[in-house]
């Protein structure tokens, strides 16, 4: 049996991971880490949760026609989750270099499960998975997420609203069910899979603090909690 | 529920034609559909797709509804696996993925509906190709059969045997060697005959291996179209009748 995602990898180079709903932060503050990093003079590489050009063509045919099931949707994506770690993620790894994931196996665990497909069998899907040194799960309320999308005018997407699964006809009214059924997924795994919880209410600032503070314990990074607060004021 | 329905893909146990082999789709339930599947399986070039053809034609006369579904067919996923094919980017893994995609589609889309409605399904080639491919190429069995734990248990599966001499020939008197078929991506060497012959020579070995495990129904390949499609015919007309006599209420005749 596979069980790379629970046992720690023995390349040279870190893996660090985000998690969170749409609105939830997380994406911010993993480019706000990714600045500190690399400042530091540490080689860091991003990559995107099914951004693969393997897979592109067949997710933008299943996604126009609105034809995705919530078992292809799964395995299109662990498809490209397959896809890049071969390329994008194993390889720096080795080369010893900081590897930062926006969305990792959880998101495909919390959706996929929110979306009806059996928990254990996409966990074991995912068994091949490279475990990350660290995944930090920012959490956030639907409204906090809802408001900060609206705010930014973004157009809630069919699949991203959840509207494949009939619940509502309403985008925002979907995406609040939809959101909600991933939020306690997420809370399941947590506890499964050890991620560091950030609470994403509070400051952008204060988030990242913590962030760093939770990265450079992985790291040969030792700053001070006043050093934190410079850098970041 | 019936135990048998839910045995995990660990256990040898019996699992139930028609039903799921793991804990399958579980917003699909499928139990009590009145459809069935038969599926030949067997390497390229061993006449799969006449067969069916045949088959096709014969369950049609006596009335009943065919469809047919194969290898690589689902819209959502031709174009891409074409593509990725021609550019030669796939790993093992990713090969194995877009193959189970491309089959989850074909499964929700085109067999379930199917089975629902009481259509036969010949399946040309099912999930044991994708099992004896990867089997080659070193993926972790356990990991493929819980892969394909949301496949439903054919009916009736045929596997069309055929030993390697045989199939070299057939292969090169029709359409030639290919880069795929070949297990170039394996890299046993540059020479693409005998690159075919250990490719093709794993391939019947893992077929074999499962023939215990997934109730193959062994046919000799070797022998005439006609030879084999008589066997078929025999076959699944006795499936067919046992099946049609046990759907009739107790006491209830057609006459």
């Amino acid at each position: 049996m596979l069980n790379n995602l629970t046992t720690p990898h023995e390349y040279p180079g870190k893996l660090f991971v985000v998690e969170g709903i749409d609105g939830s932060g997380k994406t911010t503050q993993l480019a706000l880490l990714a600045k500190w990093l690399s400042a530091a003079g540490h080689s860091v590489v991003l990559t995107e949760w099914n951004s693969s050009a393997l897979v592109k063509a067949a997710t933008k045919t299943g996604k126009k026609k609105n034809s995705l099931t919530p078992m292809t949707f799964s395995l299109l994506h662990a498809t490209d989750f397959a896809d890049r770690l071969l390329y994008n993620i194993v390889p720096p790894l080795k080369a010893g270099m900081i590897v930062l994931a926006d969305r990792y196996a959880y998101t495909a665990f919390a959706r996929d499960a929110a979306r009806g497909v059996d928990r254990r069998w996409v966990r074991e899907l995912y068994s091949f998975a490279v475990k990350p040194d660290l995944a930090v799960y920012f959490k956030v309320p639907i409204e906090v997420s809802t408001d900060r999308l609206m705010a930014r005018r973004v157009k809630l997407k069919f699949y991203e609203a959840g509207l494949d699964m009939g619940w509502s006809s309403n985008a925002i009214e979907s995406f609040r069910v939809f959101q909600g059924k991933v939020l306690e997924e997420y809370d399941r795994l947590v506890e499964e899979f050890g991620l560091s919880v950030v609470n994403a209410v509070g400051s952008i600032t204060e988030q990242q603090r913590t962030f760093r503070k939770l990265v450079s314990q992985h790291l040969a990074i030792e700053e001070t909690d006043e050093q934190l607060d410079e850098q970041l004021a | 529920m019936n135990s048998l329905t839910n045995n995990s893909p660990e256990t040898d146990g019996l699992i139930r034609p028609g039903s799921y082999y793991g804990n399958g789709i579980p917003y699909l339930p499928i139990d009590g559909y009145p459809g069935k599947i038969i599926a030949i399986e067997g390497t390229d070039g061993v006449g799969r797709s006449t067969q069916i053809r045949l088959l096709r034609e014969w369950l049609e006369v006596q009335g009943y509804g065919v469809i047919e579904t194969g290898w690589t067919r689902s819209e959502l996923m031709q174009p891409t696996i074409e593509l990725a094919k021609a550019s030669n980017t796939l790993n093992k893994l990713t090969f194995v993925l877009l193959y189970a995609t491309d089959f989850a589609d074909r499964l929700e889309k085109e067999i379930i509906p199917a089975l629902k409605a009481g259509f036969i399904v010949l399946s040309d080639r099912y999930i044991f190709t994708a099992m004896a491919r990867a089997g080659v190429r070193g993926v972790d069995r356990t990991w493929m059969r819980n892969l394909y734990g949301f496949a439903i248990a054919p009916h009736l599966v045929f596997y069309l045997k055929i030993d390697e001499k045989a199939l070299i020939r057939r292969v090169l008197q029709t359409r030639g060697m290919d880069f795929w078929e070949s297990g170039m991506d394996m890299k046993l060497g540059d020479d693409i005959y005998e690159s075919f012959r250990a490719y093709q020579r794993s391939l019947l070995r893992e077929y074999t291996s499962m023939a215990d495990e997934f109730g193959f129904r062994v046919l000799d390949a070797k022998r005439k179209v006609e030879v084999i499609q008589d066997e078929l015919r025999r076959q699944i007309g006795a499936f067919l009748a046992d099946s049609d006599a046990s759907a009739q209420p107790a006491g209830a005749s057609v006459t």
